[in-house]
This record gives C-alpha cells, sequence and structure tokens, in this order.
C-alpha cells in the first residue's frame, strides 16, 4: 500500500524504534509553546480571519468562511406565516447528538413535553465519532482541582471559570449517569476504570469504551430517548428560530431535508445542540467531522441575538489521517499516543512529546512538513509518521486488537496493518472551541434559549483537552434540558414572530456586511467534485 | 487524475476516479446526499451498501464511506432498514433470559443460516452473538457485539426476520448497567464531591488570577 518513497523513510522508522520507543522527549516550556503557536498554527493566520461588522460580536474576528454565513441571507422570508404551528412542545431540542439527545432526556424527566429536530438522523453527530474517551477525576491521586488546573491551563488561561468548574464537579456524576444508562466502560475486574493520559492531562482521567467510546455513548442515549418515546422529528433542520413578542425563544422553522416543506414549531423553551463546524473546511483543512458539521446553530444564535464566545479559535486535531487518500483526514484517536506511539519525522525522529496538548502537537507537525521540512510527501499533501507498533513494544501484543480496533479496521480496510507498520498523519480540523456564550445554567443571552455541546463556546477557552468534549456535551447537555425543562413550566410564549430576522439582515446591509450566500448552509456541497 | 473505473450507481453507469470511495465516486457523479450519509468516518452506520462485481454470483455488503470504488461495481443502498427496536424501562429489567424472551422473542427463530455473519459490514460474528442472546449470555453478546455500528444489513439478510443492531443493543446496556463491576471509586468520588471535600482548593483556584494560575500549571506534576 505505501509508495516505495514513504518505505524509504519507513525503514528509518523501523531503524530507530527500538531508541524511539525508550525515549521520552522533553516537554517544551510554556514561551517554546507560545513562539510555535504563533508561527505556525491556523488560528495565528490573520489573513484567514475577517472582522463582523454586525451582531453582538461587531468588530471581533470569526474565520472567513464562518463570517459569510453569520451575515449570510435567511432561506425564508421574514413574512413566513407562523400563525398554525405544524409542533406545539414545551421544549424543543435542536440537534440529535450527544448534546441534544441528553437534554432531551433530563427535560423529559422534568415532565415536559419534548421534541429532537435533526437534520439527519439521530446520532449522525461529532459524538458517534469521539473515539478516545471522556474526562472524569475519580481515581484518589486526582481531583476536580488537578481537572481544572490541566484545562484551564490548556485552553490558554480563557475559560470561564464558572463553566469548567461545573465541567469538572460535574464529571464523575456524569459517567455514573452514563454508566447506570447501560455504557459499557471499559474496566478492571474489580471494576477500577482503566484510564489513559490525553494530550495535557496531569493524572490518567481518560476513561473509554475501546476506542468507541462516543460511539458507545451515543448509541445508548438513542436508545433510552427512543425507550422514552420522546419524538424524534429526523431529516428535519431548523432555518430560523422564532422569538415571542418579547424577544423570547418560542420555537424554530423547520426546513423537511427531503420535500423542502417548511413547518413551524413552537416550544415554550429552545435548546440549541446543533454540533460543530468541520464541514466548512476553514483554511482548506480536510475534518473529521460528520458530514453535517456546519455552524447552523451559530448562525441561528446570532441572527436571533445571541452573543458568541471565541468563534476565533478552532481545534486542528494532530493526527488527522494524511494517507490512503480514501479516509484523509478521517481521525486518528489520541489515544493512539495515549498508549504510547510517537510522532515520527520522514527521517525517523522523535520531533515532539507525543502528549503535548493538541494545538502545540498540531503546530509541531505542520512545522515538521513545512520549515524543517522532514515530511513524507503523500498523494494530497505531506505528513508524519505516528508509529503504532510501539504500542505492542510498550505493552504487549493484542493491545491494538483490544484497545482501538476502530483504528486497525480503518487502515486495515487499505492493506495497512497497524500494528506492525506506522501510518502518516496530518492535522485535522476537528473542534470548534468558540461558540455561543452560555452562562453555568446554559442559557444564552435571548431568553428562553439555551446551549450546550459544541455549539457552546468557553467552557474550555482557546483550545479543548482530549476527552472533556465527551465530557461537556453530557455535564451541560443535561443542565440545559433540565434547566429548559423547569423553566419551560414557568414561562409562556407570546405572539411568534420573526421580526428579528429582518432586522438583522437591514442592519448587516446597511453595515455593507451582508453577504450573497444563503445561510445556514445545512451541508456541504460535494456534488460533482472530486473530494 | 488517476485511472478510472466504470461503476454502476442504482444501475446507472459512471466513469469515476479509482481512488474514490463509494459515497466519494456517488458526489463525484453528481449526487447531493442526504440520506445514506452521516459521519463518513465508518462509525455511524448510514451508508450501508449492497454491491454486486459485474460477472460475478456473490453479492457484498460494507460501508460506502469506507469502501473504494471497483470496475463492475453494482451499487444499491440501503439508507434504512424498518429494524425492530422494543420499548423498555432500564431500570426495570433484569439480565435474565427472560427479558430476551419477552422482548425479542424472534431470535429463537434463528435457522442458523448465517446470513447475518456473510453480511456484516464491520466482519462481526452476528450469528454468534445471536447465539449468546439466546443463551441470556449477555456479557458475550455484548462482547461479541461491541464493534456493532448498527446499519441493519444482517436484518435486511434474514430468513427469521431478527433485528440483530438492536438485540445487540439491548445485551450491552443490561451488560454496563447489570453485569459489569461496580466502580467503588466513581461512587466515593461523587460523595467526597457532594461532600464539599474539593470546594476549597477549587474555590482558591476560582479566586485566583489566571498568572497565578498559569505558575500552578506549569509546574504541575504530571504522573507517569
Amino acid at each position: 500500500m505505501y509508495t516505495e518513497e514513504m518505505k524509504k523513510s519507513m525503514a528509518k522508522v523501523d531503524e530507530n524504534r527500538e531508541n524511539n520507543t525508550s525515549y521520552e522527549p522533553p516537554r517544551m516550556t510554556a514561551e517554546e509553546k507560545e513562539a510555535l503557536l504563533a508561527e505556525y498554527h491556523p488560528d495565528y493566520k490573520k489573513e484567514e480571519f475577517s472582522v463582523l461588522l454586525t451582531g453582538e460580536n461587531k468588530g471581533e474576528k470569526v474565520p472567513k468562511e464562518l463570517a459569510a454565513l453569520l451575515l449570510g441571507k435567511s432561506r425564508i422570508n421574514a413574512d413566513f406565516d407562523l400563525s398554525s404551528p405544524d409542533y406545539d412542545v414545551d421544549v424543543l431540542v435542536i440537534g440529535g447528538g450527544g448534546a441534544g439527545a441528553s437534554a432531551a432526556i433530563e427535560a423529559h424527566n422534568t415532565g415536559a413535553s419534548v421534541m429532537i429536530v435533526t437534520k439527519l438522523r439521530i446520532g449522525d453527530a461529532n459524538t458517534m465519532m469521539a473515539e478516545g474517551g471522556i474526562q472524569a477525576a475519580d481515581k484518589p491521586n486526582d481531583s476536580p482541582a488537578v481537572h481544572f488546573t490541566d484545562a484551564y491551563g490548556g485552553g490558554h488561561f480563557a475559560a470561564k471559570k464558572e463553566l469548567l468548574y461545573k465541567l469538572v464537579t460535574e464529571a464523575p456524576e456524569a459517567v455514573k449517569w452514563l454508566n447506570d444508562l447501560g455504557v459499557e466502560f471499559d474496566k478492571r475486574e474489580d471494576g477500577t476504570m482503566i484510564t489513559t493520559h490525553g494530550g495535557g492531562t496531569s493524572r490518567k482521567r481518560m476513561h473509554a469504551a475501546k476506542d468507541y467510546t462516543g460511539a458507545e455513548i451515543m448509541r445508548t442515549l438513542r436508545d433510552e430517548v427512543l425507550n422514552r418515546q420522546i419524538p424524534v422529528v429526523d431529516f428535519t433542520a431548523a432555518v430560523e428560530l422564532i422569538l415571542d413578542e418579547e424577544g423570547k425563544a418560542a420555537g424554530a422553522v423547520l426546513l423537511n431535508m427531503e420535500t423542502n416543506a417548511l413547518l413551524t414549531a413552537r416550544a415554550k423553551t429552545v435548546v440549541l445542540a446543533t454540533g460543530g463546524a468541520g464541514r466548512l473546511h476553514y483554511q482548506g483543512f480536510p475534518t473529521s467531522n460528520h458530514y453535517g458539521a456546519t455552524a447552523d446553530g451559530l448562525v441561528l444564535a446570532y441572527r436571533a441575538g445571541a452573543k458568541l464566545l471565541y468563534p476565533d479559535t478552532l481545534q486542528y486535531h494532530p493526527t488527522g489521517a494524511a494517507y490512503p487518500e480514501q479516509i484523509f483526514g478521517a481521525l486518528v484517536t489520541e489515544k493512539v499516543r495515549s498508549l504510547g506511539a510517537k510522532l515520527v519525522n520522514a527521517d525517523g525522529e522523535v520531533f515532539i512529546h507525543p502528549l503535548e496538548t493538541r494545538d502545540v502537537s498540531a503546530a509541531s507537525i505542520i512545522r515538521e512538513c513545512t520549515k524543517r521540512g522532514k515530511g513524507v510527501k503523500t498523494v494530497d499533501g505531506v505528513g508524519v509518521w505516528l508509529d503504532t507498533p510501539m504500542i505492542e513494544k510498550k505493552n504487549g501484543e493484542g493491545t491494538i486488537e483490544k484497545r482501538i480496533p476502530a483504528m486497525m479496521r480503518m487502515f486495515g480496510e487499505y492493506g495497512i496493518d497497524i500494528r506492525k507498520e506506522p501510518i502518516l498523519v496530518y492535522p485535522t480540523l476537528h473542534y470548534q472551541n468558540g461558540g455561543v456564550d452560555i452562562n453555568t445554567q446554559c442559557e444564552t443571552k435571548v431568553k428562553n434559549l439555551y446551549a450546550a455541546g459544541e455549539v457552546v463556546g468557553g467552557i474550555h477557552g482557546r483550545n479543548r483537552l482530549m476527552g472533556n468534549s465527551l465530557l461537556d456535551v453530557i455535564v451541560f447537555g443535561r443542565n440545559a434540558g433540565r434547566n429548559a425543562g423547569k423553566r419551560a413550566k414557568e414561562t409562556t410564549a407570546g405572539k411568534l414572530t420573526l421580526k428579528h430576522i429582518e432586522e438583522f439582515e437591514r442592519e448587516a446591509e446597511k453595515n455593507g456586511a451582508l453577504s450573497d450566500i444563503q445561510s445556514p448552509m445545512l451541508l456541504p456541497d460535494y456534488a460533482g467534485k472530486n473530494k | 487524475m488517476n485511472e478510472t473505473v466504470n461503476v454502476y450507481l442504482f444501475g446507472k453507469k459512471y466513469a469515476v476516479p479509482s481512488e474514490l470511495t463509494i459515497m466519494t465516486a456517488m458526489e463525484y457523479a453528481g449526487y447531493k446526499l442526504i440520506r445514506g450519509c452521516g459521519c463518513r468516518n465508518g462509525f455511524c452506520g448510514a451508508c450501508a451498501t449492497i454491491y454486486r462485481i459485474e460477472g460475478q454470483r456473490e453479492l457484498k455488503f460494507c460501508l460506502a464511506c469506507q469502501t473504494q470504488v471497483q470496475e463492475g461495481m453494482y451499487v444499491a443502498t440501503l439508507p434504512f432498514f424498518p429494524l425492530v427496536k422494543q420499548i423498555y424501562d432500564i431500570e426495570k429489567i433484569t439480565p435474565s433470559q427472560q427479558v430476551m424472551m419477552q422482548l425479542y422473542p424472534e431470535v429463537y427463530k434463528c435457522i442458523g443460516c448465517n446470513a447475518c455473519t456473510k453480511s456484516c459490514t464491520q466482519k462481526l460474528n452476528v450469528m454468534q452473538y445471536i447465539a449468546y442472546a439466546q443463551r441470556g449470555d449477555f456479557k458475550k453478546c455484548a462482547e461479541e457485539s461491541f464493534d456493532c455500528v448498527m446499519c441493519g444489513v444482517c436484518s435486511s439478510r434474514c430468513p427469521a426476520g431478527i433485528s440483530h443492531p438492536q438485540v445487540a443493543m439491548l445485551a450491552r446496556r443490561l451488560n454496563g448497567k447489570y453485569l459489569a463491576p461496580e466502580s467503588q471509586h466513581l461512587e466515593d468520588r461523587i460523595e467526597e464531591i457532594n461532600n464539599g471535600k474539593f470546594e476549597e482548593m477549587l474555590q482558591d483556584l476560582m479566586n485566583k488570577t489566571p498568572e497565578e494560575i498559569k505558575e500552578i500549571y506549569n509546574n504541575r506534576e504530571i504522573e507517569q
């Protein structure tokens, strides 16, 4: 499967494996990391961002692709008839991923009538694809305070502390909740959770279900939603939020993805759980995200008057598959490095500690492949080696099949046995660090609009640690659902309106900012294209 | 561009670059996918696909996002299959053989044809995990079925009408909740948090400036 040129480089990796396996590369100092990021991390490329001229974040910069959508044209006319809603519920959950499903379950627990709308199927979400694990400080040598410090530092000291506090203190309870729903965590015979490091963790607190952690969580949550007979309206996207005359969120205009029929859902409270933005392919990067990750929730919320926090920070996962091209950009879980595989350049040299944070690791790979010229050429570009055979050298034969079967299968499809051969990786667009600004109750600036999951910003600051995203979708998804359910009992929706859409567009036009594309995007357009 | 191959999407012929997957070949041909496309990485089971290579008898089954095109491939996708999903309360059921009998009695109608295993897109031993389910051995059923992406191809091939992915889902939840050993350290930690054991440490951090936390972060001890 590998080309001759790759094999030549691979021979050097093989030759150095013995030494590289035992070699413990130094960790970078804070100053070294800052310098590396400034020079090589995509977030620091000024020309790739533009300044928003309208809305709550006026004057702030966001990726160019996102700006065009935030200030895009609505898919509907503001005079759309809202007078006879097709659906009328207490809590409308928009999005069928981990956060949406968790929110729906908890809102259901409050006795509220709940409905999920999702533009694909429930479970077609980044949660399903999260491989590596979920963090929780539940071991004797660990504590929520240590977890806090790791996450706060890894996020460049920019997280909203009160959100992070909630994340780390409710983490063990979140893991227990999942366990009680039937999620199969990796455990020892005596019940002790098997935990490992992730990049930037100072304690081994990564809980996993092999390398299907997110899939195992998602399918269990989905099963629970179905058992509770919570209505799931699939292949139906929310294309605008509806407010009432007091400016409270009161539903959404929906689009049947197959028939293009427009529908109205009225609700007392709305939970936005629409996920991330990888399919916008910022800066031309491939992505590890699912097909529907197109930032729809940011667009809906922004037009309705919500504020975004850190929308200019994206996570490029250091190890996307660089080869073979059929899986270009697919996620190679960080767990591969947690288990002992190191990053190695074309000359067979280890060039970074395997457990630096994701932004630092990604920047170091880009440096290796550009300035240092030590990348390995692939069909679509360039990559470095991730020396997977080290895992079994360190942990014994059988470890790969047992702990990372999905990775073994993914490369096995293309004749690459990751137990015997290293693999080629390059950063892939993985996660939206920023998003809608919320408080600890998951409330946005728009009354009765709650948000949870990847659509939210501020929990992780400007970079997220592995295993803190699965955790945040559960912790904040549950809180959002619970709070939205309770709130629905106390609130009444007035007359439904879309006036805010009209006003937003007028304002954008006045500022010369209205872009000529329709948004939200809903799905990327790959038709007729080679990639 | 590299060489091209001819593929037949729902019977219609398209010439596509040979390095594409079935999914990207459909897009190359001009399809804008709505159904039959989810995670695009082999985890969600949205893109179950059936194909036959021209001139061969054997039917093959795969995920469109994980499978490279081949010359003469006749492709039909299976974006939805009517699996039976029974409703139950996970808090009220027990991991007994009777549960399976009550919820999915059709597992006992398995005729042992092994069509499920032969068609599994994840190459799982499906018939074996159904056998474990019949016996009420949910732990083994859970282990054997763990990598299931619930694409439904097995069920589409089953003469007994079994919804294998849902049977396995039930077994895994029973195993995860009732059969796997309990994690005492997790219970203990939750109690400690509820009793406020870490509150002082946390409040101390909450009251520190980012600069002060930076100092702690940069000098923290890392477990080996």
